[in-house]
């Protein structure tokens, strides 16, 4: 390069982010794209960084010098962005199998048909009374690299045993039954931009409601790269224009009219998020992405998403906190045996696959996962060959950067409350604060209800 | 005394057409200007109080022709309930049957049973309109109620407080609003009894009450003792005194998004109780309500999205699609997501908009104007204004604010100027689909 040196080159290109505005602008309409109908990764990466003016509208900085510099203003915007991902076991996972206290005599006489065998799992190393489910073995592995923070008895006092209450507890950060936005979205409305809806991300059928805000946008989108507008007898230049008039039409005024204004900000964000994917839909039935590991195959969503999700924080994409579901049903009032060992299996070896495609580019210091379920289970098996709703329960926080030690012991089965379940050794509200304080680098007041009175745990090395 | 307020604005197409909406499924071609000729109470009694069922176009099919087999086939419930919001004379028999199915939300994932969910079914229809009290006396005593929320488990010595609860919480009271959680246990005892035997290939069969699984016991309910029974556990919910509130609010959330003023909210309550849980004065006091008219709109439920298309194009239910369709839009009939029904605050987001645009796709896809091999392009005027025309027509003239209207033009307009040379005749027909697309999808049809 003749006209910089490496620190002036990356000075401009921030200063470039700067100008190009918060987060992402609009691609405006009658903007040229390049020749042909692909974007090229460096487009790609420049559109995701929000520098689409600076590389469109004629800025002092040239294709060329972009091109070089592009990656490390990536590397020096996107790699200050720490990244959360929230994946949720729907229905309240059993703890006494996740980590099966499988020397404990009691663990048989509460469990006759359900008590795992306890050769059939690898110990756990922190607590040798402690075994993990066979089908956690990928997080086991995970968690003798030093990369898996366990939870063993993750809850609240005066514990709720409704799904739908005690998982909005979790979800808005409280136990507060009216609090209508999620704690990751309380983040967002701190931290977020106005027009960058990729900053929370559902990646499921519809939003989670742990994401929801009230001021700044969210995104919910089923597959990465299947987010099209695609419409029967419309093709060319007249469906590019139709889709930038989805983002028009979410642009007119609702007037202050609460139902007109939901419809329009969906219609914008749509509109926004769209432009977003542009790189991951597939051209020319070529793949929109590749990993560079492994995931496990099959018809499951969930393997897929995390591989879409590493693709665009690889990519530069500027997301911040993420929500999807694990695969798998965790409210085994019975049949428990199968349905846990499915469940845990696809989900335990995605997320090693995660991990691990994290770490081949990169990227695994900037990403930590948290795995959480509504409660855990009743102590005492039903007669069902399953167990009925209990309080505290298992959580995991895996990722390179987490201390990788137990957050709270395991309550014992000694100790039981007076319906039979396990007592919580750790707060789900301490550790959100935690999250937010050690790894998201922002104040939990205001953010978590009454955070003054919950003790932080140790979460990062 | 003063009774709840009435609309005396004008009752015009516009009004009508919001009525159809909000107590229906909205209004087929010309249905609107039908209406209003009626006036207000008029046309607020065709609803209220209908003559016999009609069922008006063509009857339901799946992909290949063949009728619906709602009992057996997967998705063919969810079609068959979504024909006749399409097909029915009287929608709003229909969307109170919808509104209940959320208001006592049951899922066929933990019934099992696509039979005792279209019986359930059938017991929210018949009661739509009618007596609160039966509804709730018929609906403890559910078989598809008492598999989802534990009823058959619930026996003496060991009562299963599923149903006790969700009773006050969700169905009349309101969450911790006038009981307390030995109300909870309370109520589940007085609620003990019910059974059913579960016979291999047939699932749960014969559900009855039998009086030795019952708790025969006195009990303490908000304060009274007695030997209460099930009939008994319901009659003092719904004379408890925050019953009322709770059900003449929840009725209005239904038609009208914000909360009733206190004077409409008392009055409403005075026609309920005084009308011995009657339901039908209080629906016709809220669709004759100035709210009602003049206020806010309100997002559509993905089911009454998809029938409303469907009834202004004169379209039947010919493909299975809907199923899947509805589901990504996030309203699977018979699959409320749990207990407590859908959440109508939350159905518009990115990916439920997708699921919205797929159905409006799925709903143009007889109309779209193609290009033929061999031949040349459908003929379509390249007047922009006529395109816009075009496409509302097409979907039963809905009212859009003059700002969609402008957009909608200014989409054409933009899309033809370039169209020059051989796109001078293909493009007309893509700018018409694509604005029957925007326009279904605009912020002024996916409210009400």
């Amino acid at each position: 390069m003749a006209c910089c040196n490496e620190h002036s080159r990356a000075e401009i290109l921030r200063q470039g982010i700067a100008r190009a505005g918060n987060g992402l602008p609009a691609i405006e309409s009658g903007m040229p794209t390049p020749a042909g109908t692909g974007l090229d990764r460096r487009t790609f990466v420049a559109r995701s960084l929000g520098l689409a003016l600076a590389v469109y509208g004629g800025s002092a900085l040239g294709p060329r010098l972009l091109d070089e510099g592009i990656a490390s203003a990536a590397a020096a915007t996107g790699g200050s962005q720490q990244v959360i991902v929230s994946v949720f076991l729907d229905g309240g996972a059993d703890a006494l199998s996740l980590l099966a206290p499988v020397q404990d005599p009691l663990y048989r006489s509460l469990r006759p048909r359900l008590a795992l065998d306890p050769t059939a799992g690898t110990p756990f190393a922190e607590d040798p009374g402690l075994m993990w489910h066979p089908s956690l073995a990928p997080l086991a592995q995970l968690h003798a690299e030093g990369k898996v923070s366990v939870l063993p008895g993750v809850g609240y006092d005066h514990p709720n045993q409704s799904h739908f209450t005690s998982r909005h507890f979790w979800e808005v950060g409280a136990a507060d039954e009216r609090l209508a936005t999620g704690w990751l979205g309380r983040y967002l409305d701190r931290v977020g931009k106005p027009d960058n809806p990729l900053q929370g991300l559902s990646l499921d059928w519809s939003l989670q409601p742990s994401l929801a805000t009230s001021k700044m946008p969210v995104a919910a989108v089923d597959a990465p790269d299947r987010y099209d507008f695609w419409a029967r007898g419309v093709w060319g230049d007249v469906g590019d224009r139709m889709i930038d008039t989805i983002g028009r039409l979410g642009s007119l005024s609702p007037q202050g009219d609460a139902g007109l204004r939901q419809a329009t900000d969906a219609l914008r964000q749509s509109s926004q998020l769209y432009r977003q994917l542009t790189p991951f839909r597939p051209k020319d039935n070529q793949p929109a992405f590749t990993s560079p590991v492994p995931y496990p195959g099959g018809d499951d969503r969930f393997p897929r998403r995390l591989a879409g999700l590493a693709a665009m924080l690889s990519a530069g994409l500027p997301l911040r906190v993420v929500a999807l579901s694990a695969p798998g049903h965790y409210d085994t009032h019975d049949d428990q045996a199968k349905d846990l060992t499915d469940g845990l299996a696809l989900t335990a070896t995605s997320l090693l696959a995660f991990q691990r495609d994290l770490e081949a580019r990169g990227l695994a210091d900037r990403v930590l996962v948290h795995v959480w379920s509504e409660f855990g289970r009743r102590a005492k098996e039903n007669g069902s060959g399953g167990t009925d709703h209990g309080a505290a329960g298992t959580g995991f926080l895996i990722g390179s950067r987490v201390a990788g030690t137990m957050i709270g012991e395991f309550p014992g089965l000694s100790k039981l409350d007076e319906n039979g379940n396990l007592r919580a050794t750790s707060d789900f509200r301490g550790l959100y604060a935690a999250i937010l304080e050690d790894w998201l680098s922002t104040d939990a007041d205001g953010i978590i209800p009454g955070a003054r009175a919950f003790a932080r745990p140790k979460i990062l090395r | 005394m003063t009774g709840s307020p009435r609309y005396d604005g004008p009752f015009g197409t516009q009004q009508a057409e919001r009525l159809l909406w909000r107590a229906g499924f909205g209004p087929r071609r010309g249905e609107a200007a039908r209406l209003a000729k009626l006036g207000l109470d008029g046309a607020v009694r065709s609803l209220t109080r209908p003559p016999g069922e009609k069922w008006i176009g063509p009857s339901p099919h799946d992909d290949k022709g063949r009728p619906l087999a709602p009992a057996d086939a997967y998705g063919h419930d969810h079609l068959w309930w979504l024909d006749r919001m399409v097909r029915t004379s009287r929608p709003l028999v229909e969307r109170m049957t919808l509104n209940y199915h959320d208001w006592f939300a049951t899922s066929n994932s933990g019934v099992g049973s696509q039979k005792l969910m279209l019986a359930q079914n059938r017991l929210l229809r018949r009661y739509s309109l009618g007596s609160f009290r039966k509804m709730l006396v018929s609906i403890t005593a559910n078989p598809a109620m008492l598999i989802w929320l534990s009823g058959i488990d619930n026996r003496k010595g060991a009562p299963n407080e599923n149903y006790g609860r969700e009773l006050m919480e969700l169905f009349t009271l309101g969450e911790g609003n006038g009981y307390t959680e030995r109300d909870v246990r309370e109520q589940a005892r007085a609620l003990t009894g019910w059974t059913s035997t579960w016979k291999r290939g047939k699932g749960q069969t014969d559900f009855r009450f039998d009086a030795s699984r019952h708790d025969p016991g006195a009990k303490v309910i908000f304060g009274k003792t007695g030997t209460f029974s099930w009939r008994d556990s319901v009659d003092l919910t719904l004379h408890h005194p925050r019953h009322a509130p709770f059900f003449v609010t929840k009725l209005w959330s239904y038609f009208v998004p914000d909360p009733p003023d206190a004077q409409t909210r008392a009055a409403l309550e005075t026609l309920y109780r005084d009308g011995g849980f009657e339901v039908r004065p209080v629906l016709e006091a809220i669709l004759r309500h100035p709210a009602l008219y003049t206020g806010g709109r309100m997002v559509k439920p993905p089911v009454v999205y998809i029938a409303g298309l469907l009834r202004g194009l004169g379209r039947g239910i010919d493909t299975t699609a809907w199923v899947w369709l509805s589901e990504g839009a996030g309203q699977r009939l018979f699959y409320p997501p749990n207990v407590a029904g859908w959440d109508d605050s939350r159905w518009l987001d990115t990916n439920t908009f997708r699921g919205r645009w797929s159905i409006a796709n799925q709903a143009l896809a007889p109309f779209t104007l193609e290009q033929k091999k061999g031949k040349k392009p459908p003929k379509i005027s390249g007047d922009p204004d006529k395109i816009v025309q075009g496409a509302l027509a097409l979907l039963g003239n809905p009212t859009i604010r003059e700002e969609t209207r402008t957009e909608l033009r200014a989409f054409a307009r933009a899309s033809l100027q370039t169209a020059s040379g051989w796109k001078a005749d293909a493009y007309p027909p893509l700018v018409a689909n694509a604005v029957r697309q925007l326009l279904a999808v605009s912020p002024d049809l996916q409210t009400c």
